[in-house]
């Protein structure tokens, strides 16, 4: 039992890191080009990024479930290319959280970047700084805060995600299932004890995770309330 | 005639208070000079500055300087900011928070020469605070940095945009001259933006005035600012604090002087109007203020 309820936590954990670093890398770019690029139909992209803030995780889950068949091209490509099936495994849970926690680190990262004065990237320029040098340089150490919110609220609500794992994952012990879907099993086989167990690791951690960024941005916005 | 540097002629459609204007500027600049743009805010005097910066993108027209063409809407050449060999100044200064004062005249110097380093914060009085970042710095050492970063880059342009407008009178004061020392020790072409007379008249060689998205006038600021600028009288704006026969107590500039008036000429006056109060310049008592004065 014990080694199961571990398990189950490290599936969530690994499955929360990973859906971190992707979108980390993939956010920075995403929401500098919309914070910056003056390109009319950003905002549809903007809507698409989103989308998963408005959409039941059921909807975004059926239509993943979908793509992820192999009657489809992009299930199809995975699985004839790389090898890899999506439905009910942990590379599918993992493009499911990485869909469904977008918004999550791209409005994080682009409220950081547009509440920077446009001037310190003008400044970095006229100083015939490219526009890579600015952004690690200049705009990236400057919205450090941004950055950590957005690094922890993907990560804690990836550990906290239901129903579109549920969807595509299959609830499968030691492959897809989390921690968020142990409770709601262990509760309908009426173990409420181990139900217990980890509703309250949960709890925990969600909380502290929120304290930590409140705490961190706080000290933040003391230090630049010069 | 000493060498033209920037040959300019943009036009470019901007917003202002009227609605949209276009701005239709043409400019010729010495090496070397020190060169004001004059108006009213709102103008474009920033946008020009921009659009010499690269930042802006004119609607057309058509920049060089020296042998270079920087911008020419007929060719579709447009040289990126960061090849424009320029220094600006932000009107926010736009230093960078997470840099100390050394750190940032070292991203700003492409040879990170440290002896030139070293001259820059000698200049600017910054040599005390090179471990400071911008949060640490008062307003005036801020706008320091702002002009010695700028001119880290050794550049042959450097644009100011409105440098001293967020500073009190006496640091004002203090910087005008430094600006003027920087602009005669590093020797860069210098084309500031303000809208304030007294700051154009002490600093600049050659001032522009634009207006209506135009030049509007052009030459050494003494026959630029003709009469309607210029008067033999002093003129002082005060306000009415009270009225006690024919003794007005006046403040003017932060000083409460007592004014003896005809007493009919005061009947339609009121505490809190404003009034203008003219002398004549000639033979006025005039005396240099001390240092302690002048803190």
């Amino acid at each position: 039992m014990n080694e199961a309820f571990f398990q189950t936590f490290w599936i969530s954990i690994k499955l929360a890191s990973l859906t971190t670093i992707i979108l980390f890398c993939a956010g920075i770019p995403i929401a500098y080009f919309l914070t910056y690029s003056s390109f009319r139909l950003k905002v549809i992209l903007q809507a698409f990024v989103s989308m998963p803030l408005v959409l039941p995780p059921s909807v975004l889950g059926f239509y993943l479930l979908l793509a992820f068949s192999p009657n489809y091209w992009f299930g199809n490509f995975f699985n004839q290319y790389l090898g890899i099936r999506l439905a009910f495994s942990f590379p599918g849970i993992l493009i499911g959280s990485i869909i469904f926690n977008l918004p999550f680190m791209v409005n994080s990262i682009q409220t950081g970047f547009s509440n920077l004065p446009v001037s310190l990237k003008d400044a970095s320029y006229t100083l015939g700084k490219s526009r890579l040098t600015t952004i690690f340089r200049v705009l990236l150490p400057n919205i450090k805060p941004a950055l950590l919110t957005g690094v922890c609220l993907t990560f804690a609500h990836t550990i906290g995600e239901f129903g579109v794992i549920l969807m595509i994952g299959g609830n499968i012990p030691g492959k897809t299932r989390v921690a968020s879907l142990a409770v709601y099993d262990e509760v309908q086989a009426l173990n409420f004890d181990m139900a217990n167990k980890y509703a309250i690791f949960l709890f925990l951690f969600s909380f502290v995770v929120l304290v930590f960024i409140y705490s961190v941005n706080r000290e933040y916005l003391k230090w630049k309330r010069f | 005639m000493e060498e033209v540097l920037i040959d300019l002629h943009v036009r470019k459609k901007i917003h202002t208070n009227n609605g949209i204007e276009v701005l239709d500027i043409h400019l010729r600049i010495p090496q070397y000079d020190l060169v004001t743009l004059f108006g009213k805010s709102g103008v474009g005097k920033t946008t020009l500055l921009r659009i010499i910066a690269g930042l802006t993108q004119p609607d057309s027209g058509y920049i060089k300087v020296g042998d270079e063409i920087w911008y020419d809407s007929t060719q579709a050449i447009n040289v990126k900011p960061q090849q424009r060999n320029i220094g600006f100044v932000f009107q926010d200064y736009a230093l960078f928070p997470n840099m100390t004062v050394k750190e940032q005249l070292l991203y700003a110097s492409s040879q990170k020469e440290t002896w030139y380093i070293s001259e820059l914060l000698d200049v600017f009085h910054l040599k005390g605070l090179c471990n400071r970042k911008p949060e640490k710095l008062s307003g005036g050492q801020q706008q320091r940095l702002a002009v010695a970063r700028a001119l880290a880059r050794k550049p042959q342009i450097l644009l100011l945009d409105e440098p001293l407008s967020a500073l009190d009178t006496e640091t004002r004061y203090m910087l005008q001259h430094e600006i003027l020392q920087a602009h005669k020790n590093f020797q860069a072409t210098t084309l500031l933006v303000s809208h304030d007379i007294d700051e154009v008249y002490k600093l600049s060689d050659f001032v522009y005035v634009i207006g209506n998205g135009k030049i509007k006038k052009q030459g050494k600021p003494g026959d630029v600012f003709d009469s309607t600028k210029i008067k033999t009288d002093i003129q002082l704006v005060g306000v009415i604090l009270y009225i006690e026969n024919n003794i007005l107590t006046v403040s003017v500039n932060n000083t409460i002087t007592k004014i003896i008036f005809p007493i009919e000429e005061i009947e339609n006056l009121k505490i809190n109007d404003k009034i203008l109060i003219t002398a004549k310049a000639t033979h006025p008592v005039i005396r240099k203020l001390t240092n302690e004065e002048l803190l």
